[in-house]
Parts: C-alpha cells; sequence; structure tokens
C-alpha cells in the first residue's frame, strides 16, 4: 500500500512541477538555515570533556578587599598565587591542578625556521591525569619535578609535527627564552573546546603548544598570558604578592558527598584567611562543575544564540508557506479525491496517501537542506572567529536533518490532508 | 473599488487567507527586528575611535628573555623611526582603541576613602602619545618630559604605596570631564586611584575611544604620564599621510629588525586594518541579517505567487461569470490586487504586534534597546511592495482570462 501511495505522490508532484518545486525550495531554505546555526551551536555549546566533566570542579574564592563591595557579588574569576598555592597543598581532592596561561618564544635548532611564540600552560603535574590528556610519546611529569622546578616540557602534537616532523623527540632539548628544556613528553590528539579550563585566553579554538611546570615557569621568570584581575594598588602584573587574580585552579571531586565537603572547606579556608586579616569580605565562595562554569561564563557567543532564534523563525515562515501551498494543491485535486471516495477509499486511507506526499516533499526539502547547510557551514568556516574551524556536520546532525525535515514537512501536511479529506465526494463528483 | 465582495470570498477561503496572513506577519516581525539590528550593528561600527585613523600605523614586537637595555633601546627605537622619510610622529604606547585587548583599566574615586569607583576608564600610557595619535587638548596642557615616569619604575611603586615614585598628573577626555564633574572645570581636580593615589587633572582632551569593552562608555578614556617599553608590551605607532603607509610601514619594520634581529614581529598594520578587524563580527552579523531579510522575502513573495495561482485557477469560472457582466480588465485586476492589499494589511497589523513582542524578547535576553516606531513602517512597506509585486502576475493571467469561459461547463 506504501508503494502505491508513494507512486500516487510521485505522480503528482511531477504533475505541477512549479509548485513542487517551490515547497521543496521553501523547506530546502528553511532547513538548511536552521541545521547550520544548530550545529553551531551543538558544536559550540559541546562537552569538552565526556565522561570526566561531571567530576571536575572550579572552585572561586573572594579574596577582595572591601572597596566597591557589594553584598551578592560574584566572586572573582581566578585565584591569587597564595591562595592557590594553599588550595594545591591542602591535598583535599582527588586531583588538583594549579595552572596560568603563558607565551613563550622558541628558537628552533634547525636552520630554516624563525623563532617563533608559542601559547604555553604552566601547570602542577595533576593536569594530565585529571583531565584524561593523551600522550603519543612519553609522559607527563610528576609531583617531583613540581617541587624540584625541573627543567623539563610537554609539547603538543602539532609543534612536535613543526619542530621534529612528527618523531619521537622526547629526551631531546627545545630551546625556549633563551633556556634549554628536556622534552619528555608529546601529546596525541587532544582538543577539548571550549578552551574550558582557560576562559582568559579565548573561548575555543587550538590548545596550547608548550605545558610546562608552573614553578619553573616562575623560576624563569616566563610571561604570563590572559586576564589580571587586580584590586587596591595591584597593577596590571601577575606576581606572587600582588593583589591580582591570575591563576586557574580544577579539582576532580568524585561523588557529590565529597563536593560537599570541598564547599565547607572552601568556607572554612576562608574563615581562616578573614581571622588572620587577609581576606576582608565575609567568606564568598564558588563550586561550579564544569557545565556549571560554562554556562555562568556564558561561553556559547550571543551572536550565536541570535542566529539560531532567527534560523528558527526563518524556518516557521517557510513552514507556514509550505502549509498554505500544500493546502492549495490537495484542494486543487477535490476531483480526484471525490472520485476515490466514491470508490471505496476511507478518509484514514486518503489522509495516509496525502500525508506519504508530504514526506516525500520533506525528505526531497531535507536533501536540499543538507547541501545548503554544507554549503551555509563552509562560509561559517571561512568566518574570522575563532570557533570557524570547528563548525563541521556530524552523524547526529545529518541525521537530524533529515528527521527535522521530514517531521516539519509532515507537521506541515497534516491541517491540509485532513482539510482535503472532509470533502464530501458525492459534491465533487457532481459539480464536474 | 468595492471591497465587500472581496471580504466574501475570502470567508470562503477562511484557511488558506489566515496561513497568508499568518505568513505576512511572521516576515514582518523577523524583518522589522533584522533591520533595527542590523541598524545596531551599523551605528556600532561607525563609533569614532577619536584619532587620526588613516594616518597611523601600529608595529609591535614580541621579545626572547629579559631585557635589561629595553629603555635605551626604546630610545633609540624612536630616534631612528623618526628619521624614516615621510615619518610624521612616533609614539610608544600601551594599546590603541579598538584593537580589541585590554591592557589597562582603572577605577577613578573622587574622594578618598570613597567605596565604589565613580567611573571605570581605559587607562593609556606612553611616549609622545596625544600628538601622535592626534588627539587634541582641549583644555590644559600636555605632560612636560620631567613629569614621565617610568613603567618599571612606577609598578613597584604602585605595589609599596610608594607616592614619590608615581606619576602626579592625568589628562582626562572630555567625556570623563563630564561625567565626573558635568557643567565644571576639570582642570585642576583631582581624582584617587586604587588606595587612594591621588592625580590632579592637568588636561583635557577630545574623546579618546577604548581597547575594548564598548558598553561600558565608548570614549571613557585618561593618559598616565607613564613610559613603557616594547619589550613591556608596547607598540610602536607611527604617523604619517595614507598614502605612504605602506612605504613607511615596509621601511619602519626594515629598519627596527636592523637595529635588533633578535625580536619577533607580532604585528604590523594600518590602523584602518585594526579597526576593520575589530568590527568583523558585526559586519558578519550584519551580512547574515541582510541574507535572512533577502530570503525571508523571497520565500513569502514566492508562497503569495503559489497562492494567489491557486485562487485565479480555482476562480476561472467566476472571474468569466464578472468579464461577460461587464467588467473589464482593469476591474478583474484591481480586484486581485486590493485583495491581495487586503490581507497584506491585517498581516502587517498583526506582523507589527509580533515584532513588539519578539523585541521584548531580545531586550530581555541579548541587552537590546526598545524597537523605535520608526521601524514598523519599514517592515509595512516593504511588505505592501513585496506583496503587490508577487500577486501581479497571477492577477494579469486573471485580467486574461476571455469571458467566453463563463459559458463552458468545465
Amino acid at each position: 500500500m506504501f508503494a502505491y501511495y508513494l507512486d500516487l505522490a510521485l505522480r503528482s508532484l511531477r504533475r505541477n512541477k512549479a509548485l513542487t518545486a517551490l515547497m521543496v525550495l521553501a523547506i530546502a531554505l528553511g532547513i538548511g538555515a536552521s541545521m547550520t546555526t544548530l550545529t553551531v551551536l551543538h558544536v559550540l555549546s559541546g562537552d569538552p570533556l565526556p565522561g570526566r566533566s561531571a567530576q571536575l570542579y572550579y572552585p572561586q574564592l573572594d579574596p577582595r578587599d572591601m572597596g566597591d563591595y557589594q553584598p551578592h557579588d560574584e566572586p572573582p574569576d581566578q585565584v591569587t598565587w597564595i591562595d592557590g598555592m594553599n588550595l594545591l597543598q591542602a591535598k583535599r581532592a582527588d586531583h588538583q591542578a594549579l595552572m596560568t596561561g603563558g607565551s613563550v618564544a622558541i628558537q628552533p635548532t634547525q636552520s630554516g625556521l624563525d623563532p617563533f611564540f608559542q601559547t604555553a600552560r604552566y601547570t602542577t603535574a595533576d593536569f594530565f591525569p585529571m583531565f584524561g590528556v593523551p600522550f603519543r610519546y612519553g609522559h607527563a611529569w610528576g609531583a617531583a619535578e613540581d617541587a624540584a622546578s625541573a627543567g623539563v616540557v610537554v609539547i603538543s602534537s602539532k609543534l612536535n609535527d613543526k619542530l621534529f616532523g612528527g618523531r619521537d623527540s622526547t629526551g631531546r632539548m627545545l630551546r625556549l627564552e633563551g633556556h634549554a628544556l628536556r622534552i619528555i613528553g608529546v601529546l596525541g590528539d587532544w582538543r577539548p573546546n571550549p578552551h574550558f579550563y582557560d576562559l582568559n585566553v579565548k573561548n575555543y579554538g587550538e590548545n596550547e603548544g608548550v605545558y610546562l611546570p608552573l614553578s619553573t615557569s616562575q623560576d624563569l621568570h616566563l610571561a604570563h598570558l590572559g586576564g589580571a584581575d587586580c584590586w587596591g594598588n595591584g597593577g596590571d602584573d601577575a606576581t606572587h604578592t600582588a593583589p591580582c587574580v591570575w591563576l586557574q585552579f580544577w579539582v576532580q571531586l568524585d561523588t557529590p558527598p565529597q563536593a560537599a565537603a570541598y564547599r565547607q572547606f572552601l568556607i572554612h579556608y576562608s574563615q581562616e584567611q578573614k581571622s588572620l586579616g587577609r581576606f576582608l569580605r565575609p567568606p564568598n565562595v564558588r563550586l561550579r562543575n564544569l557545565t556549571q562554569w560554562l554556562n555562568y561564563k556564558h561561553v556559547v557567543p550571543g551572536d550565536v544564540r541570535l542566529q539560531t532564534w532567527l534560523a528558527l523563525g526563518f524556518l516557521l515562515v517557510c513552514l507556514v508557506n509550505t502549509v498554505g501551498l500544500m493546502l492549495a494543491k490537495f484542494m486543487r485535486r477535490a476531483g480526484e479525491l471525490g472520485v476515490r471516495r466514491a470508490l471505496g477509499a476511507s478518509r484514514r486511507a486518503l489522509f495516509t496517501q496525502l500525508l506519504v506526499e508530504s514526506g516525500v516533499i520533506g525528505l526531497a526539502g531535507g536533501l536540499g537542506g543538507l547541501l545548503l547547510a554544507y554549503l551555509g557551514l563552509w562560509l561559517v568556516r571561512r568566518q574570522p572567529t575563532d570557533y570557524a574551524l570547528l563548525a563541521h556536520l556530524d552523524g547526529a546532525m545529518l541525521l537530524m536533518t533529515l528527521v527535522l525535515a521530514v517531521g516539519a514537512s509532515l507537521l506541515a501536511g497534516v491541517l491540509p490532508a485532513w482539510r482535503a479529506c472532509q470533502i464530501a465526494p458525492g459534491l465533487q463528483l457532481k459539480s464536474n | 473599488m468595492d471591497i465587500l465582495p472581496i471580504l466574501s470570498t475570502l470567508r470562503r477561503h477562511k484557511v488558506t487567507a489566515w496561513l497568508l496572513i499568518l505568513e505576512i506577519a511572521l516576515t514582518c516581525a523577523i524583518v522589522c527586528n533584522a533591520v533595527f539590528l542590523i541598524h545596531q550593528r551599523l551605528q556600532r561600527m561607525d563609533i569614532p575611535s577619536g584619532i587620526a585613523e588613516h594616518d597611523l600605523l601600529q608595529i609591535k614586537f614580541g621579545y626572547i628573555g629579559n631585557r635589561p637595555d629595553a629603555y635605551a633601546q626604546a630610545q633609540t627605537d624612536l630616534t631612528t623611526l623618526r628619521q624614516i622619510a615621510g615619518v610624521q610622529a612616533v609614539a610608544l604606547v600601551n594599546q590603541l582603541p579598538l584593537s580589541g585587548y585590554s591592557m589597562s583599566n582603572s577605577g577613578i574615586k573622587l574622594r578618598p576613602q570613597q567605596q565604589q569607583n565613580s567611573l571605570e576608564v581605559a587607562s593609556y600610557y606612553g611616549q609622545n602619545l596625544l600628538a601622535t595619535l592626534g588627539v587634541r587638548l582641549i583644555a590644559g596642557r600636555d605632560f612636560q618630559p620631567e613629569e614621565l615616569v617610568d613603567l618599571k619604575t612606577a609598578l613597584p611603586a604602585l605595589h609599596s604605596d610608594d607616592l614619590k615614585n608615581l606619576p602626579h598628573t592625568v589628562i582626562i577626555d572630555e567625556e570623563v570631564a563630564a561625567r565626573l564633574w558635568p557643567g565644571q572645570n576639570a582642570l585642576g581636580k583631582t581624582i584617587y586611584f586604587g588606595n587612594d593615589i591621588p592625580m590632579q587633572v592637568v588636561g583635557v582632551s577630545s574623546p579618546l575611544a577604548r581597547p575594548t569593552m564598548l558598553q561600558m562608555g565608548a570614549q571613557n578614556s585618561i593618559v598616565f604620564p607613564i613610559r613603557l617599553t616594547a619589550a613591556e608590551g608596547g607598540s610602536y605607532v607611527i604617523r604619517t599621510t595614507p598614502q605612504d603607509r605602506q612605504q613607511v610601514l615596509k621601511s619602519a619594520v626594515a629598519a627596527l629588525k636592523r637595529m635588533d634581529p633578535n625580536r619577533i614581529v607580532l604585528e604590523q598594520r594600518t590602523y584602518d586594518e585594526l579597526r576593520h578587524r575589530y568590527f568583523q563580527n558585526d559586519r558578519a552579523m550584519a551580512g547574515i541579517l541582510v541574507g535572512v531579510i533577502v530570503a525571508l522575502l523571497i520565500v513569502t513573495a514566492l508562497g503569495i505567487v503559489g497562492l494567489a495561482s491557486f485562487w485565479v485557477a480555482q476562480r476561472r469560472r467566476m472571474i468569466g461569470v464578472r468579464r461577460a457582466l461587464g467588467a473589464t480588465r482593469g476591474d478583474i485586476l484591481r480586484y486581485f490586487q486590493t485583495e491581495n492589499f487586503l490581507l497584506a494589511t491585517i498581516g502587517i497589523a498583526l506582523g507589527m504586534l509580533l515584532a513588539y513582542g519578539i523585541n521584548l524578547f531580545l531586550m530581555l535576553h541579548y541587552e537590546l534597546p526598545r524597537l523605535p516606531a520608526v521601524y514598523f513602517p519599514i517592515g509595512a512597506v516593504l511588505l505592501w511592495v513585496i506583496g503587490q509585486l508577487a500577486v501581479l502576475g497571477p492577477a494579469l493571467r486573471a485580467a486574461a482570462v476571455p469571458p467566453v469561459v463563463a459559458t463552458r461547463s468545465v
């Protein structure tokens, strides 16, 4: 029966090519625009570390003075050197890492390569096991290297490709800001997006090329990159004693009771610091997990959300348009439908037949929309934004495109099909 | 033209008529808001930076390792740059308006011990800044050479509350003066920074835009008498003439690299390029919005063509009868045009309400201002015109129906 309806649908669609093309085009345009923006939204609001993000937390403290104090202020987005070190050494979590961003000049020893700048991450050792960072060669450093400010470095596979042609470079030396550091590891393919652990540098895009112990970066006076928020007489500099927050501190807490205990610890720590006179404000702590942190920081650009709303509005107009055109088309065939009714087809059968027809339109529109979405994403990738290169259609979104297209056109077909089935067969036969 | 017969015909096609009205209403609502959004973006992109944009070049370096000789190097660099043909002035500054990356902001207080800052401003500093950027002094004076403090001295002094080694004077721009002391003379007044560090206003400049965060007041900037070096993140800014820019940029970079080959060029560009880059997202968004408006209008127009054609085909008998009874072609044409005008008008009226609703939603989520009433007529006229153009083809076909159709049975 379905095959017969399909045949009828194709015949009917072929009979009025202009109208069919119009409907398919309207659905394709609406679906193409919606899928382009939904894909961008989907990619940008993705989980950077699937399977781990629920256990990662970002503690926030409020070490500021009473200037500009307001009772319900959010605490700063980063921590000071002193608080970071205190929390790190307290070791109250399963894993904890203190880190900040940097920018270092790399001086390749190979001839033909000019010195160049590379973004760097200065961090303590837990960064790698806590975030599940994969290694292609070698391994991460440990607590001993952190304590000794060892001259070791881990590089990204991209930097390894550039400097060593992708070969195992562990054990070789990397010249950096006039210092020689020993390469102990090369990262595998690791590109968490958004760049959740430090949103001060950027929200999306490539990861750092160079990773080295925080203690080493301080000993070598390597340049800090990213925001430093200061109060009182803090300038803009990231130093150990300045009243400035410039470091990120992440912890891994495996169970909700552990997280609750850690929050208590943060409050207790704030009270202790207040009684010591270091903190002036009442305890003001937050313990957001990774997802809450990304939401709090509004990491998905407002423009992308706006574009999604715009595209959905456009899809709605296209659908209303399709409903109108289908209604016109079905009502025009009142005679044919009347004959079928008179010959014994039930209303239900007619309804199914008409829905099959709208489904065919939807499928054609969906395929057209898919092409338009590929075109749209190609245009997005040419935009100069930092997320541009991430905009790709994955399997789930591809399936969703077709489901959305067929679903939307079936929905658009319900009213016209129902109206067409209400026709009294006798009346139609008489008038002809 | 009598509209009553039109209304009674439409009443028999209620569903189709309402669908068309709904489509027009949705399109009108989205178009009104989209045009408003485009205007907002264009307005943003029009913000004056307050500097001689077309005359300026920026060169920024990255350095390898620590530079103890940075201050001496900065002076020789500046001297070298001044000697290049076509160079009118040279500065070494911490940041530039609309560069998108803010190196320095300050909170201003009007009294010591004040709890809240009176104003958050962008703080500029560097050598020879106002003259090179082309920022005019409206009142007071520019800094004297002996007033300038080195950044490497000022930063430690700031942390240790050492007032002697900090600057004592500041130049504020007109907008800051107007916000802090409306209607008064700002010269000679004292403002306080950080832990009540006093500084006296010695000059008021023409408005100077911030590097970023324009929503905090686009032209709220002040200038400190502080010297910095390229190794501390400063940029060389060269003033020349628009036609000499490329030539001067090339020779300046070459001369600086010759002075010290051991540095990496991070930026070498005209100020126009910098500004273009700052607004690239707004430009892209405006482009997308224009695309959506065009696509919406096309889809709506095609929808009107489709439905009107259907109606014309359905009413062939009726048209034929009317023609046979003496209606002219013009009457038939006007009939369909009036019908479309009626539907468009109802749609536009609904669209206005919907546009207002969408605007309320956007105000809630995207910090947009209220939709000004001037945008409503724009949407209305657009849809009337589109409706009339779309219906013209089917209406002409209707007018071409010969009266003899009335006598045929099918």
